[in-house]
């Protein structure tokens, strides 16, 4: 079967003062439908800037898609016109983002908001579109939503108003809902609930789901799949069970150690050094100077290699053992 | 939207007419002098003096002479002019309405052409358009009133006789009074020629007051549609699949304005001072030229009427301010 989504090469830049930097280097990925696939990685390894390259929102003129193929349904969404991709969004694919609070519009009500995309996509009339809306917030579980339809996003908590994003999201039976860490705001308890939520809802409507987050956890609940991000490159890509018992990348096993595990008492290690300057990476891999495996080899550019069935880790030397 | 608020605002209004009312009193019992020498002028005769200071209570105490000052002022006397000796009231009230007529057309002139030229140079940011709009906002700001006014009338009633230079409307053409205001009469009457006499007439002065409150009209939207336009929730606009014109002109603008309302409103000192010169250059028979002629004929009580009326004015502009802000944003109104 097709995949929904699929991206070929992806490589998108930002020209920035200091110079042109390229924040998401040459990413292939693609989703089934029905299936969610989890991006992973430290804060500004590139995950956002992928997502926003699919539905073309990045902020322009300050970034563009240099290379690459993003097929949706096989049609390229990077060479599509303005209007066929105004189309698509919302619609076919829609987006949750990660700021609650800041991701609805304070001066238009709740109810509003979801009614655009029935309006603009679905050809709903008011009428129409304010009874859809109220059941598309009951779906999202969101008590006495007749009342709550006609309330401004500051009427509302923050887990209230991520509910009202994925109600938005949701509005038009999208084939493929992009959440970009939509719990990382929350409180414990209700990320779990939007979490399960998504799943839930994710059964009944059958779309695929790409769940970006920095969250092993969210990720080990959540995804099908997974694939872990470094420096703007995917660094490995494996089925959750796979990757969480054998994790082949150093950087991947780094992330897996520096979560707090059952029993454990006293400080989680870290890995050491920081995140490279995307403007002043070094040839090679870009994990080398904090990777206690490095040598020689890896200032030449590691290949793609396949450790496993469907385990892919880009590395000169990927770990044997498991956990 | 709550009426306490409102009722709140309202009696915030009253105190603060109330203080001003005592400010204009001791004024005129501050000068030097008799007051009723002086709101009568030096030619007064003895019999005239001698009524004006017993209506007055001059011989009484100042508690209760300023409480027959408030008792006529709330039954609208404010008084007589020294130079027609007819009630200042009326005067004040006909041109009130001018100086309306002439203000609310240029806050249309300087809101509808400011906000898009600021919103197009927001959206073509850097562009020669946007360098262009915002040099001539620049200019705007620094344009005095009384050359600008000269330039036009120079430009459009000399060189190129096309529009009046002074009055409401070409003699003649006048039309039965309903609302005051010229453009609006004029349509209740269905007289299109008396209509178009009033528009032209209303251009030049209106375009002169709107300069300086539209160039900042243009700039503060500028920077406000610049700072919304990469907030979170565009973004959210956008990646529902709003056509552009919709994610600019709804989601951002609605928001982008409310910088816009406060700083216009913190203006409106500027806008009256402006209806002054203007009325003066254009001969518009306003409100703010009849304060310049009561002061040159020292009409005392005119100016005292002038003053009451204009902060009136602008206490009510202020509230007027508020309520709209509340209205734009419903993260103000408050919960009952
Ligand atoms: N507006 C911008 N201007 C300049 N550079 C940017 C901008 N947005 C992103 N970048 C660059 O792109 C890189 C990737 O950013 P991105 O937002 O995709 O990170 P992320 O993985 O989503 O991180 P986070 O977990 O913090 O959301 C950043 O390191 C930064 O160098
Ligand atoms: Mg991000």
């Amino acid at each position: 079967m097709e995949p929904v989504l699929q991206i070929q090469g992806l490589k998108t830049r930002f020209a920035t003062k200091r110079g042109m930097l390229t924040a998401v280097d040459g990413v292939s990925l693609h989703v089934d439908q029905g299936e969610t696939l989890g991006i992973v990685g430290e804060s500004g390894c590139g995950k956002s800037v992928t997502a926003l390259s699919i539905l073309q929102l990045l902020p322009k003129p300050l970034a563009h898609i240099a290379e690459g193929k993003i097929l949706f349904n096989g049609q390229d969404l990077v060479k599509a016109k303005e209007s066929v991709i105004r189309d698509i969004r919302g619609n076919q694919i829609s987006m949750i983002f990660q700021e609650p609070m800041t991701s609805l519009n304070p001066v238009f009500t709740v109810g509003y908001q979801i009614m655009e995309p029935l309006k603009q996509h679905r050809g709903m009339k008011k009428a129409q579109a304010r009874q859809e809306a109220v059941q598309l917030l009951e779906l999202v579980g969101i008590p006495e939503p007749t009342a709550r339809i006609d309330d401004y996003p500051h009427q509302l908590s923050g887990g209230m108003r991520q509910r009202v994003m994925i109600a938005m999201a949701l509005a038009c039976h999208p084939a493929v809902m992009i959440a970009d860490e939509p719990t990382t705001a929350l409180d414990v308890t209700i990320q779990a609930q939007i979490l399960e939520l998504m799943k839930k809802l994710q059964q009944e409507i059958g779309m695929a789901i790409l769940l970006i987050t920095h969250d092993l956890g969210v990720v080990a609940e959540t995804c099908h799949r997974v694939m872990v991000m470094y420096a703007g490159k995917i660094v490995e890509s494996a089925d959750v069970g796979e990757l969480f018992t054998r994790p082949a990348h150093p950087y991947t096993k780094g992330l897996f150690d520096s979560l707090p595990k059952r029993g454990h008492i006293g400080a989680l290690p870290t890995i050491p050094g920081a995140v490279p300057s995307l403007l002043h990476l070094p040839p090679g891999c870009a994990f080398q100077d904090r990777c206690t495996y490095a040598d020689k080899q890896c200032s030449q550019v590691p290949p793609w290699q396949e450790v496993h069935a469907k385990h892919g880790v880009r590395c000169w030397h990927p770990l044997e053992e498991g956990i | 939207m709550t009426l306490g608020y409102i009722s709140r605002r309202l009696f915030h209004l009253v105190l603060i007419m109330f203080g001003v009312s005592v400010l204009v009193f001791l004024m005129l019992r501050m000068i030097p002098g008799d007051p009723a020498q002086l709101l009568l002028g030096e030619f007064a005769n003895p019999e005239e003096l001698e009524s004006l200071r017993a209506q007055l209570g001059l011989n009484q105490s100042l508690l209760t002479q300023y409480w027959i000052y408030l008792r006529n002022i709330i039954q609208g006397d404010l008084g007589n002019s020294l130079r027609s000796n007819a009630p200042v009231a009326g005067e004040i009230w006909v041109r009130l309405i001018a100086t309306l007529e002439l203000s609310l057309a240029a806050m249309f002139i300087a809101t509808v052409v400011g906000v898009a030229a600021g919103v197009l140079s927001a959206v073509k940011q850097r562009s020669f358009l946007d360098y262009a709009s915002m040099f001539l906002a620049l200019v705007g700001v620094s344009m005095p009133i009384f050359w600008l006014g000269l330039m036009l009338i120079y430009l459009f009633s000399v060189k190129y006789p096309i529009l009046p230079m002074m009055g409401r409307i070409t003699l003649g053409l006048e039309v039965p009074e309903m609302t005051g205001l010229m453009v609006v009469d004029s349509l209740l009457a269905g007289n299109g020629q008396a209509f178009l006499s009033a528009v032209k007439h209303l251009l030049l002065p209106s375009f002169t007051l709107a300069t300086i409150p539209m160039a900042i009209v243009a700039r503060i939207t500028r920077s406000s549609m610049l700072e919304v336009m990469s907030k979170d929730y565009v973004r959210t606009a956008r990646a529902k699949g709003m056509a552009e014109s919709v994610v600019v002109l709804r989601h951002a603008l609605r928001n982008a304005f409310l910088p816009v309302v406060t700083v216009l409103g913190l203006n409106l000192g500027l806008l009256l001072g402006g209806a002054v010169l203007t009325e003066t250059i254009f001969s518009w028979p306003g409100l703010g030229r009849y304060v310049v002629d009561s002061l040159a004929g020292r009409d005392y009580a005119a100016v005292q009427g002038c003053i009451l009326v204009f902060a009136a004015l602008m206490a009510a502009i202020n509230l007027a301010v508020d309520l709209m802000y509340v209205f734009l944003d419903p993260r103000l109104r408050v919960d009952e």
